[in-house]
């Protein structure tokens, strides 16, 4: 048993902090009431950042609460992340709720809310942590779903969203109590230990581990668990699905990857298959669902189902690389950092399609685009082109890095499939290209807060490889190896 | 002369440097200048492309072409694990980026008249374009390369999306997804080539270098996988038949520019793409596919140069015409043997030059007329009678008649072919007289005959903008052709180290 110390509350300075702020939070959006939505907003944005922050900053790693709660370089990275695209999602969403009449400051609770959970996930070394966490988040997604109660649409999502979550925590949690059945414990590190020693593997164990990965499977909407994501993308407030597609899912792979490097390590046949499985049919099905939509945003669902089946593949290779799991972790995290950059940068421009009539969603509302607003246009063209994976863009490297250690680990079919379902993928990024440029104009848009067009063109200005620089690359590169190398 | 210069990169990026301070411009300048800025930006343009030319002229001149070794080297850490920015020419690349630095500035100049809408965002993309081209041609490192390779698509699917004829939208749509389709296929064996230089080299040494690659021994079963990827990924950027059939398309509907640099340079890249790559990686599956190679090839003259006979859309005859004539660039190439592969860089070098000038003697009669239909002209040698004469030397080079530079590309690469089988020299040979039977048809509809159609009365010959995109390409076509040593020369020692290389290894295994 270990001690419990002060020192150890150093590990999760971050969480503490949120969890400290938000009640006042509510009380100053309770109790203020000209001006409180904001000055919620701006506060939690700031401690938002102070969560993403604080890791680095206090530099503290080990483990509290006997090994539940744990702090390494994975969980920082993961977590700066986290806190930085809640923080820009959070601060763009402002003009749209305005316009909505929606501006509450529930909303910003409900934000930390989540990233807390997100925060415990991250760390959690301890199947009950890692449940407290998923739920919290959970929980706070669901209603950030159905935030527009009067919206049919959007009280629609969250039920659905609701609904099937529950369900696949349910398999979650049956998964885990298989698990704490056959070996007897709940602890990461003593369940890694105990199934180090033997030499087949017990089925039980087996179909728990299965279930668990079902039930994450549901949370990054990888197929075929992934039939809620249209839908919630599409009836959710823009704002929410902006977020909805970046942190969560990020949140939920760095789960998988501590569960599949830690506890179930020495396991590896058992969860490779299941991973490559989920994999496939994510880009299968992302790319071919994402065919036929007319809803930018129901098409984005499609397009993270797509692509967190590449960050899978990444995390598949970790089982069977030859150099070490770590390239396939790093692979995941570069991945997934550029994919947020990307995902971040064109819920910014979708939030821009506006007329004096309301926000729009439709793909064909952006036809003839770059004759009225051609800096929006390169934007979110830069941006299409990243997403379908074609140099000279980030999009490119972050598949580059993701697929390179699959190859290494044997999956080179596994790869070409990647490749192969990236073209159907190209079809549709280009058809929203083909849109902009090719098509006659539609609409003109209202002009758009800075807020909006900053953070657009900051994540395509990010695209460019010119930020590839050594210079550039290098310190990012040392993060994310130091991350990668901490879990093995 | 450029010593410790990273001239490469110089020339690599000036054009793009230029194109993105043009669009800072426009968006800086207020709304009447902003016009101001679109007027200008042809003369911009034509400025940056035009010292781009002359960098090359120097960076050509100042090339030791007697050494085999890549020349102008840079490296600089990158990527890490081994992906490195490195560039560099040999005597196989370093034309190529004339080639491309010589026809940007003409494209440049004819389309400061023929486009009419959005000047500005077409010059940036053509500026773009070139960066990317001359790009493909420095990289010496896979990754890059790839980049460089892929990246010409996104211009260009602009460029013909946007200012192309009535079914661009179709054309652009094609010719991105096929070519894109080839592409991933290569970027897997590329990843595979990066993990199996780790295996051999060490994990820490794993190298995405293409000079070091090229030293590599893979086994056999690997190097067929390898060899049809990148055979993919090049076939349809050649293109060969039977994966031709988006050039057409991709021709008839871009503009005029569009397809000069779609026939002068972008087709290169295959040709280049299986001299850089699939001769020294897989030198066993080379000689093992040489046969298919072959037959695809002289299928692919004989039917095309069938199917261009048929056409009744100028463009689309001359884009049938270029694949047949990449026909004889694989062909030579995959005969393996000096003659067979100087041909091919020389009929490479060759072919842009006369069909960008075929494109651009299309172009000019289609801004005074606006239709490509071969039955609309006849008998323009009464009104445009230095157009004929022009557009007759181009037709003759195109044939392949000695003298013009067409010729000692078709000779070299059907001597080369006949030493390793006659046969297939025969199909080429045939395929030769083809060409005179479509091009010379095409010429007698459209320049000699009655004038037919009273629209063309009066049509004015050509103008000094037009002489001054003629005249270069016109000496250039002769030139070559009276005096080959002009690019074999340059191209000699490298051929030769290839061909040494490839032999070396396929003794050794």
């Amino acid at each position: 048993m270990q001690e419990f110390s002060f020192e150890q509350l150093s590990f999760l300075t971050g969480e503490l902090v949120l969890a400290l702020t938000v009640g006042e939070l509510l009380l100053i959006g309770i109790f203020v009431k000209k001006r409180g939505v904001s000055i919620v907003r701006y506060a939690s944005i700031a401690v938002l950042l102070i969560f993403a922050f604080s890791g680095f900053i206090l530099n503290g790693t080990g483990s509290a609460f006997n090994g539940a709660f744990i702090s390494d370089d994975f969980s920082q990275y993961v977590k700066a992340l986290i806190g930085v695209t809640a923080a820009v999602t959070l601060w763009f969403s402002r003009d749209w709720f305005k316009r909505e009449n929606l501006d509450q400051y529930e909303y910003s609770i409900l934000m930390i809310f989540a990233v807390l959970g997100m925060g415990i996930m991250v760390s959690a070394g301890n199947l009950l942590t890692m449940y407290i966490g998923l739920e919290m988040q959970a929980l706070a997604l669901y209603v950030m779903a159905a935030f527009n109660r009067d919206s049919l649409r959007a009280s629609e999502a969250g039920l659905k969203y609701f609904v099937l979550g529950a369900l696949s925590s349910g398999m979650l949690l049956y998964g885990m109590s298989l698990i704490y059945g056959f070996t007897g414990t709940l602890s990461f590190a003593q369940i890694a230990s105990v199934l180090g020693g033997q030499e087949d593997v017990n089925m039980g164990i087996v179909a728990g581990l299965v279930f668990m990965l079902a039930g994450l499977a549901f949370k990054i909407s990888a197929a075929p668990f992934h039939m809620w994501t249209p839908d919630v993308y599409e009836g959710a407030p823009t704002p929410v699905t902006a977020f909805f597609a970046g942190a969560p899912k990020l949140a939920a792979l760095a789960l998988i990857t501590r569960l599949i490097t830690g506890p179930f390590e020495d396991i590896s046949q058992s969860w490779v298959q299941v991973l490559v499985v989920l994999a496939v049919m994510s880009m299968v099905i992302g790319a071919f669902g994402a065919l036929m939509q007319t809803n930018i945003k129901r098409l984005m669902g499609y397009s993270s189902i797509a692509n967190m089946g590449y960050a899978l593949v990444a995390l598949a290779s970790v089982g069977g690389a030859s150099v070490g799991g770590a390239a396939g972790v790093s692979g995941m995290l570069i991945f997934m950092s550029i994919y947020l950059v990307t995902v971040v940068g064109v819920f910014a421009a979708i939030l821009q399609m506006r007329t004096r009539d309301g926000a729009l969603e439709g793909i064909a509302d952006l036809a003839g685009l770059s004759k009225s607003n051609l800096p929006l246009s390169l934007v979110i063209t830069m941006l299409m082109f990243s997403l379908a994976g074609i140099p000279f863009f980030l999009g490119f490297f972050g598949k580059w890095f993701a697929l390179a250690p699959a190859v290494d680990a044997g999956l080179i079919w596994l790869v070409v499939i990647a490749l192969l379902s990236s073209v159907v993928g190209a079809f549709y990024y280009l058809r929203i290209v083909k849109t902009i440029w090719f098509d006659d104009q539609a609409h003109t848009f209202v002009k758009a807060p800075s807020s909006l067009t900053y953070i657009s063109s900051a994540s395509a200005l990010l695209l460019f490889p010119i930020l590839l620089l050594p210079f550039a690359t290098a310190p990012a590169r040392a993060l994310i190896e130091a991350a990668s190398a901490s879990l093995f | 002369m450029f010593t410790g210069v990273p001239i490469l990169s110089i020339i690599t990026f000036i054009p793009l440097l230029a194109a993105v301070a043009l669009m800072i411009m426009s968006r800086l300048a207020p709304a009447d200048g902003k016009a101001q800025i679109a007027k200008n930006a042809p003369r911009v343009a034509l400025v940056t492309t035009l010292a781009v030319l002359g960098l090359s002229l120097l960076l050509v001149l100042d090339f030791d072409r007697t050494t085999a070794d890549y020349q102008f080297v840079e490296n600089v850490a990158w990527l890490g694990g081994g992906i490195n920015y490195r560039m560099g020419v040999d005597g196989i690349s370093v034309l190529f980026i004339l080639l491309t630095a010589f026809l940007t500035p003409l494209c440049i100049i004819s389309s400061a008249k023929s486009v009419k809408s959005r000047m500005l965002e077409y010059m940036v993309a053509f500026l773009i374009l070139e960066t990317l081209m001359i790009g493909v041609f420095c990289a010496l490192d896979m990754v890059l390369f790839y980049i460089f390779f892929e990246g010409v698509l996104l211009p260009m699917f602009i460029i013909i999306g946007v200012w192309g004829g009535k079914d661009k939208v179709y054309a652009a749509y094609k010719f991105f997804l096929y070519t894109f389709l080839g592409s991933v296929l290569m970027l897997a064996a590329m990843l595979w080539l990066y993990y199996y230089s780790g295996q051999v080299l060490g994990a820490e040494n794993a190298t995405t270098d293409i000079a070091q690659l090229a030293k590599l021994d893979i086994p056999l079963g690997a190097q067929t996988w390898l060899w049809l990827a990148f055979f993919a990924s090049f076939a349809v950027k050649m293109p060969m038949w039977p994966v031709h059939t988006w050039l057409p398309d991709a021709h008839v509907q871009a503009p005029t520019a569009g397809s000069v640099i779609l026939a002068g340079i972008l087709l290169k890249l295959g040709g280049y793409g299986f001299l850089r790559f699939s001769l020294p990686f897989f030198p066993d599956a080379s000689l093992y596919f040489a046969p298919l190679i072959f037959w695809l090839s002289v299928i692919g003259i004989i039917y095309t140069s069938l199917v261009a006979y048929r056409q009744t859309d100028m463009k689309k005859l001359i884009a049938y015409s270029s694949v047949a004539h990449m026909g004889f660039v694989t062909m030579g190439i995959f005969a393996l043997n000096v003659q067979g592969l100087q041909g091919a860089l020389f009929q490479m070098i060759s072919h842009g030059i006369i069909s960008g000038a075929l494109f651009f003697a299309v172009g000019i009669i289609y801004d005074r007329m606006h239709t490509r239909e071969i039955a609309f002209y006849g008998g323009i040698v009464k009104y445009m009678p230095m157009y004929a004469a022009v557009f007759m030397l181009f037709t003759m080079a195109n044939v392949g008649l000695p003298g013009t530079s067409g010729f000692v590309g078709e000779i070299l690469t059907m001597v080369g072919a006949y030493q390793v089988n006659p046969w297939i020299a025969f199909g080429a040979a045939t395929g030769m007289i083809l060409s005179a039977v479509y091009a010379l048809h095409l010429y007698r509809e459209v320049v000699f005959g009655e004038v037919k159609n009273e629209k063309l009365e009066g049509i004015k010959d050509m103008s000094v903008r037009e002489i001054v995109i003629m005249a270069p390409l016109a000496v250039l076509t002769i030139l070559l052709g009276v005096y080959p040593s002009l690019i074999t020369d340059i191209t000699a020692v490298s051929v030769d180290a290839l061909l040494a290389d490839v032999n070396a290894k396929l003794a050794g295994g």
